[in-house]
């Protein structure tokens, strides 16, 4: 795994162009999502109706690998179910953290495979993830999480 | 070597510097990384150790190792000489006036929090006041902030300027009957800026206040003469200077220490132990409870013999031009900024890419075989005094060369060419 696989077209293009940038204003949840360490903080509104997430925005600042991964996430998880969502969360998550082989294991991930290799660079493993842990926070009514301590989420199981 | 490498310095003994015979003392330098030769430029985090101290360690665990200050055996007596050796290596290298000056800490860190510990649990106060700098590591913070805490006493900042120069005006206004410690960095790890410490101490001493000063990143960089400082405590890591992980040392005026109290309690910092009554030992001992690391403190005894054969003199020029080298070419970016640009510098460049954050800096220039430093280098105070989250650091030992310096320019444009 070097950067060159990491850095594809498809993560560049999401960094520089994020879609679904910025802020709902009649949103149903909201949550802010940091890593103390390295800086990334971000914050994300949908709207649920009908158990559908009809609209789903993020800003912030970040490194490349976090708005990358935030504006993908947005782009697949609109028009799901939260709990299609929430499949995908998990699935993103066992991918990064090295668990789930998106070759040979089956998954909804689809183009988010683009971030496989992140699993190889332990450093960058909570950019990707911080965007995941925050739509997932924001489902469960948690105003705020973090890729640290208390707040997060998906302590023990994500590190 | 390069031409610019030839070049004369503008400041210090005009060298002729062999960096090609000092880097075969360095296995490491050797590696390549992801297909690229390493340019190791994360220094001010760890330095990479010589063989001279590598052999030095294996030599010691192969011949000499026992505990110390224990047995009448001969491999004890050996240790003991190797170990008691070391600590005089230090002082000559801190020009210390006496040996019992210097105590062995696990590190910086550990020499302040002794400081705190043993001084200033002891000395200060509620409402006394406590002077530090916005250049501290987290390290010259937190323990200061702990005391802070439990005493009741308060942290002042001496403030800096946009080149991340300490405000000395500000400093001497902070003074007052409250004032009874400073803790000051000697070189700022985030941006690398030099502070005038010599001239600050003399004005805590004006007002009857001692000074510790954390010499972390000054140590591998700069002659360091602790009685011309006239500074009460100097602190300092082995892994910064090319020595192990796990030691480092305290230096303190024998006045001052002998009034502290311990920092640990155990075995070897006493004279006798009753369950009525324990009696500690003299200065040094009484702030070394417990078997210490002995191989490691033989092995930065090692490493300042080795960086003493090539001259800390020799080390700092060289160290600047490749400071001046890096800065010039920076410079000339479009799109680059250098976060610190006091005029009294060590080699640290601390950069931010417009548009780009540093972990990603971080990454692409990894793949070019750069090892940088990308974050708040345990300086969030620094950041947030210019308002940055993060930075990407470059910072340059003795073995570096010009050629790597380029490696990491032609780096920092692939990733512009990657990201913009």
């Amino acid at each position: 795994m070097d950067s060159k696989q990491l850095y594809q077209e498809v993560i560049l293009d999401h960094n520089r162009k994020p879609r679904n940038w910025g802020t709902i204003e009649d949103a149903s949840h909201r949550a802010e999502g940091l890593n103390p360490l390295c800086g990334d903080h971000i914050w994300i509104s949908l709207r649920v109706a009908d158990d559908k997430i009809d609209n789903v925005a993020f800003e912030g600042q970040s490194c490349a690998i976090c708005k990358a991964s935030a504006s993908m996430m947005t782009a697949n998880v609109k028009g799901k179910s939260v709990a299609e969502a929430e499949e995908l969360i998990r699935e993103f998550r066992e991918m990064a953290t090295g668990r789930l082989d998106v070759a040979t294991q089956p998954n909804h991930l689809g183009r988010l495979r683009v971030f496989a290799g992140v699993k190889d660079l332990p450093s960058r493993v909570k950019c990707a993830i911080l965007p995941w842990h925050t739509l997932h926070a924001a489902f469960n009514c948690q105003a705020s999480t973090s890729t640290e301590g208390d707040e997060d989420p998906f302590v023990g199981a994500a590190s | 070597m390069s031409a610019v490498a030839k070049r004369a310095v503008s400041e210090g003994p005009a060298v002729d510097f062999d960096v090609e015979r000092i880097r075969k003392d360095f296995p490491i330098l050797d590696l390549t990384v992801n297909g690229k030769p390493l340019a190791y430029l994360d220094n001010a985090a760890s330095a990479q150790m010589p063989k001279p101290v590598i052999d030095r360690l294996i030599g010691y665990q192969t011949r000499e190792h026992a505990n110390i200050h224990r047995a009448v055996h001969y491999l004890s007596e050996t240790a003991t000489a190797a170990y008691e050796g070391a600590r005089g290596k230090v002082q000559r290298f801190l020009n210390a006036r006496e040996e019992r000056e210097i105590i062995y800490t696990r590190g910086t860190t550990d020499a302040i929090n002794l400081v705190m510990h043993g001084y200033g649990r002891k000395f200060l106060g509620e409402g006394d006041e406590i002077v530090v700098s916005q250049l501290e590591h987290h390290s010259n913070i937190v323990p200061w902030q702990m005391l802070c805490g439990e005493k009741g006493c308060k942290l002042r900042v001496i403030p800096c300027n946009d080149r991340g120069e300490l405000l000395l005006d500000e400093y001497v206004r902070l003074f007052n009957e409250r004032t009874k410690f400073v803790a000051l960095t000697h070189v700022s790890n985030a941006l690398g800026t030099v502070n005038p410490v010599k001239e600050m101490i003399a004005t805590a001493h004006a007002h009857g206040v001692p000074v510790l000063i954390d010499g972390a990143q000054a140590a591998p960089h700069l002659a360091v003469d602790v009685q011309d400082l006239d500074c009460d405590f100097y602190c300092f890591s082995a892994h910064k200077l090319c020595g192990p992980t796990g030691i480092g040392a305290l230096y303190g005026k024998a006045s001052l220490l002998e009034k502290m109290q311990p920092y640990q309690g155990g075995g070897d910092m006493i004279l006798s132990v009753s369950f009525d009554k324990t009696i500690y030992q003299v200065i040094p001992y009484k702030f070394e409870a417990g078997t210490p690391p002995i191989a490691a403190a033989i092995g930065m005894g090692a490493a300042l013999d080795y960086l003493s054969e090539i001259g800390m003199a020799n080390i700092a020029a060289w160290e600047h031009q490749l400071l001046d080298y890096a800065t010039q070419l920076f410079e000339a970016m479009k799109g680059v900024r250098i976060i610190g640009t006091a005029a009294q510098k060590a080699a640290v460049l601390s950069f931010e890419v417009a548009g780009v954050h540093p972990h990603d800096v971080g990454t692409v220039l990894n793949e070019e075989g750069v090892a940088v430093r990308t974050g708040h280098h345990c300086a969030q105070p620094v950041m947030q005094r210019f308002r940055i989250p993060a930075t990407t650091r470059a910072s340059f030992a003795f073995y570096n060369t010009m050629g790597e310096v380029d490696q990491l320019v032609a780096g920092v444009e692939r990733v512009q060419k990657m990201f913009c």
